[in-house]
């Protein structure tokens, strides 16, 4: 096949109109590339590997030429040779073997006499591409090379030589004094590539300025030689003599003058010079100006030195060049660690540029603007941010949503603010932000009573006024607040407005409204949804008026096609056949440890996700679990075991059969009884109204306290009764009564039930999780059977089988230390089955050191699981609560 | 320092691309210059000539139809990058004489050796005109 030229190679891929197409002709050239180079076609080598560059700048395959071009620097013409290099530079790279063969190619055309331009082929080959090795066998040559009279080759040689030292730090020294050598050069690119080597082998070792610390002199020299007119017209641009020296200079002073006053000293009249002479009228003389305000803001300088400096950046600041402004936010924010009060005082230009059309001066202002926050200023800078939150572009959005969510949440003078401007960002920024955000809030407002009046109104307004177009985050955090708070709406519940608050009219019977409009626009959302519910709830105790349309609104969704939904109506219509209680169980929630939650801020959220999948184990386990168990599944899986030490309060049947407002006031109490640690598990729950995984692990647990059917799937509303559900106490009423459960205990009169104190001795069954594993969960429902004996547990022990197949031959035996003594009853059965089988054993431990250790016991369990394979588990159960 | 320059059409062809220092496969090339140009593109004349992508500060100046893309790493001084890119259009201009898109492209291994004389491993050798092209030009005489 006759070779075409580059040329027509160039219009034949021009010419194509497809991708395909232009693969097909690449891919016909390579093969007539291949055929040539098999052949060892010598008069269009050089041809050939021009179209492989060629092809290689299109984004194909040119590996296989890789020997041509080491062929063609074997030769000895010139123009071979170049066509070689510059194909060894593009189409090679430094991992590949091939390198090693061109190593004594380069060695000898680094020793050409008779042709310097060879000489300069070779050099900037090797400084574009040498390897560790060809470094260490051609530093001599490079070094020589410096030396040498040609400026040409001089200036290709230092440059040259930073390739060598990057690749072989041990070069280094050889180079150093080289290096300085070149700056008193005649020739100014020589001088440039000097500068560069110097600026290099200081990055790679910070140690060595002391040793250039005295050429500070040579470098002002220099410097203020450049700033004559005309000395060098050859280098001039704009009239300015090479500006590009003129950069490296002032970078290399500033590495020299960083921490040295002497050295700083030195420099500074020239600095100062540069700083007023050069014209910023040019790109050039900006770029000048641009690197000597960095070089006096970085080196040890003299106030007026840095007042001059700052006027520039000023000046650049205010100028109409986005580029400018570009590179004046980028050094205010390398200057601000410096010298902040100096950036505090362009505060207003560059929140300005936070609104810039150009995405670029966008980014550096935010990041600027981010860094310059202070308790001082908070009001003013986030009032400008939420300004400019509404105008600018859905991409910009969540990157300055966050951010001012953290400058709130860091420097908020005070909580109403804080809960004004979060307000305010959820309005316009809604989707954006992070749960965290909201749950801290609640958090705070937990803690604050004196506002929980406003917030409810505050809240109240926004979504009155936003309900059509709130986000999910405003409308649950919303309805979760007036859920909460809601009687405070009403005149003369919410106590005085606050200062510059306008007064809100309205009557119980429009916040019920509300709700039901918030439920009719976003009927969709599930999340929302569910929290119109147990706000809905809630204000049945607040707004005893409204009791019979909110308990309509609620029966509504005891048909709802969403599962979790209709559960919590169908929870929540119990509830109302127990007035004594239900006003106890809708109590306002507690306030949560603040200091405790901001402290586990990080750990909580990582809780919430542990917390969620264990829930779903909790869930699994649901048909077995016994009254009180609720969140413990949960919580256990989520590795809060002392968290148990709270819950043991609330194992009282009562507060855990009452449905999910309650739930969200038993997680709070969780997390709210000072004893406990506001455990990973229980938190999130309470302070948060949105997060998928709080809820969701709540109405799981909340299933199984309701004896959802055994099994993971369970069927929506119809609430079965447990196995192992109470009987014979107010539970057991709530679930329409259910067989006499063998393993819970009896519930104190529903009326001790909220009792939040750790210390009114309960009789309510724990749950913890004491082993899991193949499908199979094993949980123990802790109680005292003798109250004048704490010593005796009594130990429900119930296997429940998850899988999708039968367990057979199921037995557990239990041991204890020498200190207690263990009596197991004989187990319900030995068969597990599918989906939900369960076997149950009970056992009496008594603790003969009650009081000073708690209780542990050795498992051994074994069983059979589908297809005859026998299994052997040991597992340690160490998670007691305290009080066992 | 430089890590690459690219030479793109309106089009978002490359022209020419040129990488210092750090070697990325096919793919990998292809990738961040398909991402770097698709992002110059979209920028507007009023904007300034600097944003940001991965790892690099993309410095760009248009002149015709032709974008001319450096890629720097975060201490490079942005505004000597873009008067670099102006002094290779010059030189490029007084070699080709009044340079254009079709120049470039029917023949790139002249301008790589153009730019060869002012760059080595993305540190700039020279920027005075008759230096750079003294050797450029001697072997047309050769080769003519």
């Amino acid at each position: 096949m006759a070779s075409i030229r580059l040329r027509d190679l160039i219009k034949a891929v021009r010419a194509c109109k497809t991708a395909a197409e232009e693969r097909e002709v690449i891919a016909k050239e390579s093969a007539a590339l291949r055929e040539a180079f098999r052949e060892q076609d010598q008069s269009f080598r050089h041809r050939n590997v021009a179209k492989l560059m060629y092809i290689h700048m299109l984004g194909y395959a040119t590996h296989f030429g890789q020997m041509e071009t080491l062929k063609l620097i074997a030769g000895s013409g010139f123009p071979e040779k170049r066509m070689g290099y510059l194909g060894l530079m593009i189409l090679l790279d430094e991992r590949q073997e091939v390198l090693m063969l061109v190593t004594n190619s380069l060695k000898m055309d680094l020793n050409n006499t008779k042709n310097m331009y060879i000489v300069g082929l070779a050099l900037v080959a090797l400084g574009n591409i040498c390897s560790a090795e060809m470094a260490r066998d051609l530093a001599p040559d490079v070094e020589k090379l410096m030396d040498c009279p040609q400026p040409y080759l001089r200036k290709k040689a230092a440059l040259c030589a930073i390739r060598v030292v990057k690749k072989v730090p041990d070069l280094l020294e050889q180079f150093v004094d080289k290096a300085a050598e070149l700056l008193s050069d005649r020739n100014q690119a020589v001088v440039l590539c000097g500068a560069t080597l110097m600026l290099q082998i200081l990055e790679l070792d910070g140690s060595l300025v002391d040793k250039y610390r005295p050429y500070v002199t040579a470098l002002c020299r220099i410097l203020r030689s450049l700033l004559q007119l005309g000395v060098s017209p050859e280098h001039d641009i704009g009239g300015i003599t090479n500006p590009f020296l003129q950069v490296k200079i002032l970078r290399l002073l500033r590495l020299l003058g960083r921490g040295n006053a002497e050295s700083s000293d030195a420099m500074s009249d020239i600095l100062a010079q540069v700083a007023s002479n050069i014209e910023g009228a040019r790109n050039a003389g900006n770029a000048i100006l641009y690197e000597c305000v960095q070089t006096i803001m970085g080196i040890e300088s003299i106030g007026g030195l840095r007042v001059l400096a700052i006027n520039i950046l000023g000046r650049f600041l205010a100028n109409r060049d986005n580029n400018i402004r570009y590179v004046a936010l980028n050094t205010l924010a390398k200057v601000v660690a410096v010298d902040t009060q100096a950036v505090q005082r362009h505060r207003a230009t560059i929140v300005e540029c936070v609104k810039d059309a150009d995405v670029s001066i966008r980014r550096r202002a935010l990041e600027l603007v981010y860094s310059l926050v202070n308790e001082s200023n908070i009001r003013t800078l986030t009032r400008e941010l939420l300004d400019y939150l509404g105008v600018s572009d859905t991409e910009f959005k969540p990157d300055l949503t966050a951010k001012i969510c953290v400058l709130i949440q860091r420097f908020a003078p005070d909580r109403r603010w804080h809960l004004d401007q979060l307000l305010a960002v959820m309005l316009q920024a809604g989707p954006y932000v992070k749960d965290e955000a909201a749950r801290t809030l609640l958090v705070l407002l937990t803690n604050t009573p004196d506002l929980h009046a406003y917030a409810a109104r505050a809240f109240y307004r926004a979504l009155a006024q936003h309900y059509e177009t709130a986000s999910p985050i405003l409308l649950t955090t919303g309805v979760w607040v007036v859920g909460e708070y809601g009687e405070m709406l009403l005149a003369g519940f919410g106590g005085p407005l606050l200062e510059g608050e306008p007064p809100l009219n309205t009557s119980d019977a429009e916040v019920v409204s509300l709700l039901e409009a918030v439920l009719r626009r976003h009927r969709s959302d599930a999340v929302v949804v569910e929290h119109v519910e147990t706000a809905a709830m809630k204000l049945t105790a607040r707004l005893p008026s409204q009791v019979a349309r909110l308990r309509s609104l609620l029966g509504r969704f005891t048909h709802s096609g969403q599962l979790e939904a209709q559960t919590r109506a169908c929870e929540y219509g119990k509830v109302f056949q127990h007035e004594r209680i239900r006003g106890q169980l809708l109590e306002r929630m507690p306030a949560l440890d603040e200091a405790e939650y901001l402290r586990q801020n990080g750990i909580l959220i990582a809780g919430a996700e542990q917390a969620a999948s264990g829930s779903a184990g909790g869930a699994a386990a649901g048909g077995a679990a016994a009254a009180g168990a609720g969140a413990k599944p949960a919580a256990a899986a989520g590795g809060a075991a002392d968290l148990l030490g709270g819950l043991d309060v609330l194992g009282t049947p009562t507060p855990a059969a009452a449905p999910r407002a309650l739930v969200d006031d038993l997680d709070a109490l969780l997390g709210g009884v000072p004893s406990a640690a506001p455990a990973p598990a229980a938190a999130p729950g309470v302070a948060v109204p949105v997060p998928a995984a709080a809820p969701s692990a709540v109405s799981d647990d909340l299933l199984s306290l309701l004896g959802g059917s055994p099994g993971p799937a369970v069927p929506p509303p119809a609430p079965v009764p447990a196995p192992a559900a109470a009987a014979a106490d107010p539970l057991a009423a709530i679930l329409g009564g259910g067989p006499p459960a063998p393993a819970v205990s009896i519930a104190p009169p529903p009326a001790a039930a909220p009792s939040l104190t750790p210390a009114v001795p309960s009789p309510g069954a724990v749950t913890i999780l004491a082993w899991q594993a193949h499908g199979l969960v094993l949980n123990f429902a802790l109680s005292k059977p003798n109250p004048t004996n704490a010593a005796v547990t009594e130990v429900v022990a119930v296997a429940t089988n998850n899988g999708a197949a039968e367990v057979t031959d199921f037995t557990l035996q239990a041991a204890v230390p020498k200190f207690m003594q263990i009596k197991l009853e004989p187990a319900s059965g030995t068969t597990l089955a599918p989906r939900g089988g369960i076997v149950s054993q009970r056992l009496f431990v008594n603790n003969t050191q009650h009081g000073e250790k708690k209780l542990v016991m050795r498992l051994r369990i074994t069983f059979t699981s589908a297809g005859g394979s026998a299994h052997e588990e040991m597992a340690e159960v160490s998670n007691f609560p305290p009080g066992f | 320092m430089i890590k690459f320059m690219l030479m793109v059409n309106k089009q978002g062809q490359t022209r020419l691309a040129k990488y210092f220092a750090e070697f990325l496969s096919t793919d990998e090339r292809r990738a961040l210059e398909g991402e770097v140009v698709r992002k110059c593109l979209s920028r507007t004349d009023k904007q300034c000539s600097f944003y940001e992508h991965r790892q690099y500060k993309i410095v760009y100046r248009r002149y015709a139809s032709l974008f001319f893309m450096v890629g720097v790493d975060d201490d490079e001084n942005e505004l000597a990058v873009l008067e670099f890119i102006h002094c290779f259009v010059e030189v490029l201009d007084k070699h080709f004489g009044q340079v254009c898109e079709l120049d470039i492209m029917n023949e790139p291994e002249m301008v790589h050796y153009i730019l060869d004389e002012m760059l080595i491993n993305g540190q700039i050798v020279d920027t005075n005109k008759a230096n750079i092209l003294e050797p450029v030009q001697l072997l047309e005489q050769v080769v003519s």
